[in-house]
């Protein structure tokens, strides 16, 4: 099982603030996992920007961050904060 | 060294004053106030949203305290970084280091609003006369961040 997140402006092109999708052992890093969600079509298309960030387990990471069974994982824009 | 997230409003003379308190091998604090602004990008800004991811937030503020203790000899570091709904004019954040000396205080400050603006999860989402919109990256941002190098 995999918990996901979407923050801030995914969140509301989205329409969702969290998931969880069953896990599935060909993914095998963030991006693979981000593919599966691509594949969705329509608004999902948003997690294909350039400037996508993500996390995992509460920490920021990149694409190619490896991923296991029972992960959370957040998509979310370029942070502004400050 | 703590690292605070709140909604509410906080008094960044006392954050100041509490830096160097019961301290006296503290020479130097150096404190930063990050304001909402009444004007963003060519539009009026009558106040934002500030969301954060709760759990994440705290750990990414934690690393940033943990480089900056590491590059730094500090005395004390302190984040403070308000959520939530906030007017013009109010401070969304403080950072201050303290130090024996004046060096190490301007730059563990600097580095560590640097690097919060590219690591740490917030998002501005503004208020303007056409709508609510979400405040975007800037690329100035992450060059002041990547200033610091890799670490």
């Amino acid at each position: 099982m995999i918990r996901l997140q979407y923050f801030a402006r995914y969140r509301e092109t989205l329409g969702l603030d969290s998931e969880q999708l069953e896990w599935n052992p060909a993914w095998g890093q963030v991006a693979d996992l981000r593919d599966t969600l691509l594949a969705r079509g329509g608004a999902w298309q948003v997690l294909a920007e350039q400037n996508l960030m993500c996390a995992r387990n509460d920490e920021m990471c990149a694409l190619d961050e490896p991923l296991a069974d029972g992960d959370e994982v957040a998509f979310f824009p370029t942070v502004t904060g400050g | 060294m703590t690292v605070r997230v709140q909604q509410a409003a906080f008094d960044p003379g006392a954050e100041l004053n509490a830096l160097h308190a019961a301290n006296l091998g503290i020479g130097a604090v150096v404190g930063f106030v990050g304001y909402v602004r009444d004007f963003n990008d060519g539009q009026e800004v009558a106040g934002m949203l500030l969301e954060h991811a709760p759990g994440m937030t705290e750990k990414a503020l934690g690393k940033i305290i943990v480089e900056a203790e590491q590059r730094w000899p500090l005395l004390r570091l302190e984040i403070l970084h308000r959520v939530g709904r906030l007017e013009p004019g109010e401070p969304i954040v403080f950072v201050g280091a303290a130090s024996a000396h004046r060096e190490a205080a301007f730059d563990a400050c600097r580095f560590v609003m640097d690097y919060l603006k590219t690591r740490a999860p917030f998002w501005k989402k503004e208020d303007t006369a056409e709508g609510a919109r979400w405040v975007e990256g800037r690329a100035s941002d992450q060059a002041a961040a990547q200033r610091w190098g890799e670490g």
